[in-house]
């Protein structure tokens, strides 16, 4: 229906590089989550006179990663520029940053991002991959529109951010969701960033529909809210334009709370940044050596991770796809399979129930209670016929809430699997004298034999061997 | 004996065989500066007590037979701009005139490490922009040579504290002549260092691009002896070249016969005063007399150099100043309203004149369609004017000019008009374009005002200047003239 609309996105997201430990210009920690406000600071990332920021090399090794999985060419040489402007987060009131004018060359450009929408191949092009520092963090009492003051806190300036920006190819919602969650997966895997990558992207996104002026959605925290923001501002942009309102360009703020964007300001230009190369920085040379030689320690990334699966586990593409498109998801699925000789089986439990089970609890799979190993042992349970495949659903949502073993469930409600014949006929016996005229049905009519299955699981409350008691129940009704 | 009229490398032996005391020379220094300090105006804070603890331990070290540094118990004063932690660091400004670093720069890291005692900080142009020490939110320094001159800038309080004695050695910074000027105007030596042999850690920056630390003194041996302390790499300034310590004191007293000494036409034209150059071409003579063989040599795009320096020094300036908001420390104005409207006002009435007006033409120069008209454009000449100083320091081993084309003029008589101002950088910015070492060393008088010779080597040769300076100074003893005050 948005096709006449012409609709182009393109996003510029931010991803700290957290897992370097220290920020990008000094030694102070780059772990900042949870700590009391300016506490990891010194005088290089507050900004103060006359301290001079050294470059983190490693972080230069982790940008050059994620270049070479984004398909992106590296530069043979590395600049820094300063973006000059005046905010309360910038300690230096500039920002030390990359720029592609004026002599100067990001890390990378080119490149692009493979990745599936319902089934569907999308290819988004990268158009450069940069080094920056964060500025710090705002803290606004109440909304950023009606709060009384702001506060400051340094510890999240200067932590090495990486930013990458597409080409506006992005068209919906939900492909701009699904790109972020290729990327993330590929940030994972490479192992760039922190354990838990939550909150460690950040997201602009820039978008224009037929006949309107590009707006830029800033700061936006999470996949979910990048794919309500765009789709507000798509109704929103469409509203305009029915109504014969142009929109104008402008930046834009997502307002998490009341789930809309609104006016910040309109836009200021490239210009006004007075880029220029930073002094106190030296030129820093990429040379191929050191490219192959990063290149060679490279992680296994998620496409290749996803053929492996597809031809070592037998599994099909779209479950290969779906596993890999979380980098724990898909440690989880490969450690169960050393314990576990059924790829497909676990696969199919995995990204069912564990999933379902997950998505509902909104929990990480590393905040998974269940471990590896008791998750095999609820399918070996299974296979062992200790408990139904149905009983098995309730264990693990039970397993996944309160971290009790399932095993343990299974022994502490008395779950297991009832496949004493005799203990059977005896229920069998007593449906039979409660439901003489189903008994009589049933002879007549074999599809009534499910209702007196049926009475003696209730009876059983499920743990009755199904198999076992349907056998009992017919042979009951020829009279053997 | 006066202790604080010696020099350190008399003062060191005396200390270290415990002939006087650390504490001995403090005191006295500390004396000289309560007497004169009303006239010359050379520090912006003393630390006579932290001094004086500092001297005691230096003392009981040497008592115990401890190992002291080349600089046991020397007594030195710092320019304001370079951090000292816990120490107020104004930078001669109203906007940081109440700022404490929580950290020390590399080069006081250094001097403190060697034995050396910080005593002060002292006075200069605001954030170093200025030739006369009269940008000053502190007020202008008196040349202690005539009390109605200015002494040259900006590191002008260092080189005042030197000429009274107030002090046995200084530290300057130099961006376009801020070191060598004054040691040129005060009549002590100065010298600018290759760019990177010095760490810019804990250096506020004006035009982080140009500007160096360097040693100040009142002759070359110990002129030579602080650069031993602070050259060297520095991880933490990128720029930091990656030279090992050297010891620059050691081979002074080798003879110049038969080096070869460029004189560049170019600093002998227009503007130059005549009695100046009239000292410089004797001193010219007194080099050939030890032996050296002087000829004339040519720097092509000299007359772009000041343009070319102001363009780079006022874009990088713009920038670096932008820090200065009173949100995280310094000066703050009172002033209610939004973020905007305090580090207006904050600015507004924390910075001068001289620093408004280049931070002004900086943002020009780099805001959007000017950039490749203005700096870029500077950043291509001055690679023009590198080129040149290497082609001439290869021929030659140094390049002998004037320091100062003009004799130390009087207080607010050039204040006005920065354009004439500027112009008299025409000796020295041109070095710091091209990045090259350069020393000023007394050459002279005119009607009692002092005259300073320029001498500039190539990329590290720092031994090779010193030595020519160290020659010059022996032979014409310019340097033992003391003022009175
Ligand atoms: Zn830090």
């Amino acid at each position: 229906m948005d096709e006449d609309l012409d609709i182009k996105i393109g996003l510029e997201v931010h991803v700290q590089l957290t897992a370097l430990k220290t920020k990008l210009f000094c030694k102070c920690s780059a772990n900042y989550r949870g700590m009391p406000p300016n506490t990891l600071t010194c005088p290089v990332c507050l900004g103060h006179p006359g301290a001079l920021p050294v470059l983190n090399k490693k972080a230069v090794e982790y940008a050059i990663m994620v270049a070479l999985a984004l398909n992106s060419s590296i530069s043979p040489q590395m600049l820094f520029f300063r973006k000059n402007y005046f905010y309360v987060d910038l300690p230096k009131n500039f920002q030390i940053s990359q720029y592609d004018k004026a002599g100067g060359v990001p890390l990378s450009v080119g490149g692009w991002v493979e990745f599936s929408v319902n089934g569907e191949k999308k290819r988004v092009r990268i158009r450069r991959i940069q080094l920056e520092e964060d500025p710090a963090r705002l803290v606004y009492p109440g909304t950023i529109t009606t709060a009384p003051y702001t506060l400051v806190d340094f510890n999240r300036a200067g932590v090495a951010l990486l930013e990458i920006v597409t080409e506006p190819d992005i068209k919906t919602p939900e492909e701009a969701y699904f790109f972020l969650q290729k990327l993330r997966s590929i940030l994972e895997h490479l192992g760039v960033s922190s354990e838990n990558m939550q909150g460690s992207m950040r997201c602009d996104a820039n978008i224009s529909i037929k006949g309107g002026a590009r707006v830029e959605i800033k700061n936006i925290s999470s996949f979910k809210d990048v794919y309500r923001a765009l789709q507000y501002e798509i109704i929103r942009q469409k509203q305009q334009l029915k109504h014969g309102i142009a929109t104008v360009q402008e930046t834009r703020h997502w307002d998490e709370d009341r789930q809309i964007t609104v006016s910040l300001r309109v836009k200021e230009t490239e210009s006004d940044y007075r880029y220029f190369p930073e002094p106190d920085l030296v030129p820093v040379r990429i040379s191929e050596e050191w490219i192959k030689k990063i290149a060679a320690q490279m992680p296994e990334l998620p496409d290749a991770r996803k053929e492996r699966f597809i031809s070592e586990y037998k599994i099909t593409e779209y479950d290969a796809t779906v596993l890999t498109s979380n980098k724990k998801l898909a440690d989880f699925f490969e450690e169960c399979c050393k314990l576990y000789p059924n790829p497909k089986k676990l696969a199919n439990w995995i990204m069912g129930d564990l999933l379902r089970n997950l998505n509902e609890t909104g929990l990480d799979v590393t905040q998974l209670a269940i471990t590896v190993e008791q998750f095999v042992d609820l399918l070996k349970m299974i296979d062992e016929g200790i408990i139904s495949a149905k009983i098995a659903k309730r264990i693990l949502r039970e397993a996944v809430r309160t971290g009790k073993p399932p095993r343990k469930i299974v022994e502490d409600e008395g779950l297991l699997k009832i496949d004493d014949e005799e203990f059977i006929a005896k229920i069998v016996d007593e449906v039979f004298r409660e439901f003489p005229k189903a008994v009589e049905d049933a002879k007549k009519d074999r599809r009534a034999v499910n209702f007196l299955v049926g009475q003696v699981m209730r009876k059983t409350r499920g743990r009755a061997d199904p198999n076992i008691t349907n056998k009992m129940i017919l042979s009951r009704l020829e009279g053997k | 004996m006066h202790l604080n009229r010696l020099s350190c490398h008399q003062l060191v032996g005396k200390i270290k065989t415990q002939e006087v005391t650390a504490v001995d020379v403090v005191e006295q220094v500390f004396e000289r500066i309560k007497r004169v300090e009303s006239k010359i105006r050379a520090f912006i804070s003393t630390f006579k007590d932290d001094a004086l603890r500092r001297a005691e331990a230096v003392d009981k070290k040497i008592k115990r037979g401890e190992e002291v540094g080349p600089l046991a118990g020397i007594p030195v004063a710092i320019k304001d701009n370079i951090c000292t932690r816990g120490k107020l660091t104004t930078c001669g400004s109203k906007i940081l005139s109440n700022y404490f670093p929580p950290y020390d720069a590399t080069v006081i890291e250094r001097i403190e490490a060697a034995g050396g005692i910080v005593i002060g900080k002292t006075n200069m142009d605001e954030f170093a922009m200025g030739n006369s020490t009269e940008t000053s939110f502190f007020g202008c320094t008196h040349n202690p040579w005539d009390l109605t001159r200015v002494p040259g800038g900006s590191s002008g309080g260092s080189a005042a504290a030197l000429a009274s004695d107030e002090t046995i050695l200084a530290l300057g910074s130099d961006t376009g002549g801020s070191i060598r000027c004054p040691a040129s105007f005060c009549s002590v030596v100065g010298l600018k260092p290759t760019y990177g042999l010095v760490s810019r850690y804990g250096l506020v920056s004006y035009a982080n691009s140009l500007e160096q630390i360097g040693p100040m003194a009142k002759d070359v041996v110990d002129c030579a002896i602080l650069l031993s302390v602070i050259a060297g790499h520095d991880p933490r300034d990128s720029t930091s070249a990656p030279y090992p310590p050297h010891d620059y004191a050691k081979n002074l007293r080798c003879d110049i016969k038969g080096i070869k000494v460029g004189v560049p036409k170019e600093f002998f034209g227009e503007g130059l005063d005549e009695k100046v150059e009239k000292v410089v071409m004797d001193s010219i003579g007194v080099l050939e007399d030890l032996g050296a063989s002087c000829s004339e040599t040519s720097i092509s795009y000299l007359d772009y150099a000041i343009p070319t320096y102001y363009l780079i020094a006022m874009s990088e300036a713009s920038s670096n100043l932008a820090r200065f908001d009173g949100l995280r420390y310094g000066f703050r104005a009172e002033c209610d309203g939004d973020w905007n409207e305090v580090f207006s006002t904050t600015r507004g009435e924390g910075f001068g004149e001289e620093v408004k007006r280049r931070i002004l033409l900086g943002t020009f120069a780099l805001s959007a369609g000017y950039y490749d008209k203005y700096y870029l454009k500077a950043l291509k000449v001055r690679t023009l004017i590198k080129r040149e100083f290497e082609k001439a320091l290869s021929k030659f081993d140094v390049l002998v000019t004037p320091t100062m084309p003009i004799l130390p003029f009087k207080i607010g008589e050039m204040i006005e008009d920065p354009l004439v101002m500027y112009m008299i950088d025409i000796d020295t910015a041109p070095v710091n374009l091209a990045g090259v070492p350069s020393i000023s060393v007394p050459c002279g008088f005119v009607d009692g005002l002092p005259v300073g010779l320029q001498i500039i080597g190539g990329f590290f040769e720092e031994e090779k200047i010193l030595r020519v300076a160290y020659a010059f100074q022996e032979q014409t003893g310019f340097h033992l003239k003391k003022p009175e005050i």
